[in-house]
């Protein structure tokens, strides 16, 4: 029992360590750093409580696809550290009223598990022992919650097409190389032999008919 | 006091013994990988390659790793050090953690845990952290251009080993890796393999690795004749060191990893008498060997990719493949009565 205390402790503290740091340090590429690290030691705790599968997903999707293009756009930024703080007075109010409904919404979390510690069992359904983790998800997954994981897949491929449709750019003068019309020139195609007569060269009518 | 030990601390000292065993086998290994990959390509050019050190060059790797060590660390006055310094770190600790699960024979694993295919995919993907990071921190224009790259490939190529990944998981019903080996297990020995059934597959997930790992033909992260040394070009003595390791324990992880899904794991090729008596492990490092022979002739005999056709051969012709390779596997499993149970 000791190990995984040991194991809870070590990944809880340093998991709020570091959403403290996302917040707190100035360099935006480190805050994205940390929530990294605060992403890596979330699947830890995953880990502990039994849900393997997720927390491999939960690295594969939010570290290894999602925060790598958050950390790709940050790194782009040519961020103006002067010009971020001007701005701070007049977004506080904003801020405080989001951190009040989390707040509201911790404190309701947990004053309802307080006073009835059985409560999560009555929205959850039981976890099952015999079959693996991997298993057990797929099988209500792909039952009970299909309708719900497909809407979730169609609201992903909208949100994917957008996006594509949004920056999707076609400019007339960008010279495109198509590969299959490359793979397809051949000797004829591409070369012409002419004969030159010695001391005339090409003809002006002639010269640029052979650039195809 | 007594259950304590025999409870916690005792297996973490097994625990520890066997991760501390596998290290060191491993990165002897990677010495003669090394050496391996600078003679096969040595041979493809007609050279000799390292011959000096040692017996035929033998001890080549170890003599550049005194000297990498010896040299003096230098860190840029305009980088950012901390993340310099921990950049080569990441890169070399995660390549090395996927080991954690590989199995090298039955039972010779040192966790053997249910999602052990998702746990070295997760992996893979984390160790692009490295390259991004110490791209970023060295604050010079070559190693973020090469940052950049880096960061688009390996997500584009991911994508493609992800739905290999699948193919063979939907064959064998489980994310285990013994199990995946166990599957192929077979009275046809060799024939029995994924490498058969699943052989676009395989030459995806073959191509991807090499993308995956920054090799050549894909190795445009580091393009000497374009980015100097790419992310790499700050670093020298043992940072570099470490990011040399960590390159080279991800491409033998990956081989191991096509080892396991296609080849069948330590499992005998001929499935009879005088060839299941040859130790598994022996199997294993043979196979693995002749992936990474594969990789290593892959860089000698291909020129680089240009990075539009890199992503479009990720993006349009791998991504729709394995997709549709997938549909089909999981139809024949499907409606041919195949399907594990």
């Amino acid at each position: 029992m000791i190990l995984p205390a040991l194991f809870f402790y070590l990944f809880a503290s340093v998991c709020v360590a570091s959403a403290v740091m996302v917040i707190a340090s100035r360099n935006p590429v480190h805050s994205v750093l940390f929530l990294i690290l605060a992403f890596v030691n979330a699947s830890g705790l995953f880990v502990l409580m039994g849900a393997e599968f997720l927390a491999m997903l939960l690295i594969v999707v939010y570290v290894g696809a999602v925060a790598v293009l958050f950390l790709f756009v940050i790194m782009m930024l040519d961020v103006d550290f002067t010009q971020l703080r001007e701005g701070f007075i007049q977004y506080l109010p904003f801020g405080l009223v989001i951190g009040a409904i989390f707040l509201a919404e911790l404190l309701l979390v947990a004053g309802g598990w307080v006073m009835n510690p059985n409560v999560t069992k009555s929205i959850t359904a039981a976890i099952p022992t015999n079959v693996s983790n991997t298993e057990a998800l797929g099988l209500v997954l792909y039952t009970k919650y299909i309708h719900y994981f497909q809407l979730a897949g169609m609201v992903l491929l909208v949100a994917m097409i957008g996006a594509i449709v949004l920056t999707l750019r076609h400019k007339v003068k960008v010279r495109r190389q198509d590969i299959n019309v490359q793979n397809a020139r051949n000797p004829e195609l591409a070369m012409e032999v002419r004969k030159v007569a010695t001391g005339q060269g090409l003809q002006d009518a002639d010269a640029g008919s052979w650039v195809k | 006091m007594a259950e304590f030990w025999t409870s916690t601390l005792w297996p973490l000292i097994i625990m520890v013994a066997q991760s501390l065993l596998v290290l060191v086998v491993l990165l002897i290994a990677i010495a003669y990988i090394l050496l391996a990959d600078r003679k096969i390509w040595a041979a493809v050019q007609i050279r000799r390659g390292p011959n000096v050190v040692g017996p035929f060059g033998l001890l080549q790797s170890f003599a550049d790793l005194l000297k990498f060590v010896l040299k003096e660390p230098v860190v840029p006055s305009s980088s950012n050090k901390g993340v310099f310094l921990l950049a080569p770190l990441v890169s070399c600790v995660l390549a090395l953690a996927a080991w954690a699960v590989i199995p090298m024979d039955l039972g010779w694993v040192i966790s053997d845990i249910n999602v052990g295919v998702l746990y070295i995919f997760a992996i893979s993907s984390l160790s692009v952290y490295g390259i991004i990071m110490a791209g970023w921190s060295s604050n010079s224009k070559y190693p973020f251009l090469s940052a950049l790259r880096a960061a688009a490939q390996m997500v584009s190529y991911e994508v493609s080993i992800g739905f290999v990944i699948i193919t063979v998981l939907l064959c064998v019903g489980s994310l285990n890796l013994t199990a995946i080996v166990a599957a192929q297990d077979s009275k046809w020995g060799i024939l029995g393999w994924y490498w058969i059934p699943l052989f676009p597959m395989f030459v995806i997930f073959y191509v991807s690795a090499l993308a995956e790992t920054n090799r050549p033909p894909f190795d445009l992260v580091e393009a000497e004749s374009e980015l100097v040394a790419g992310f790499m070009t700050e670093y020298g003595s043992t940072p570099y060191l470490l990011f040399m390791l960590g390159e080279y324990v991800a491409i033998v992880t990956m081989c191991a990893l096509a080892t396991i899904l296609f080849l069948g794991g330590w499992l005998s090729p001929i499935p009879f008498a005088p060839f299941t008596w040859v130790p598994g492990i022996i199997w294993f490092a043979i196979k693995v060997m002749f992936m990474f022979f594969l990789i290593a002739m892959a860089k000698a005999i291909v020129p680089r990719y240009r990075y539009d056709q890199l992503m479009r051969l990720g993006w349009k012709v791998f991504l729709p493949l394995s997709l549709a390779y997938v549909v089909i596997v999981a139809g024949v499993l499907q409606f041919g009565g195949l399907a594990p149970k």
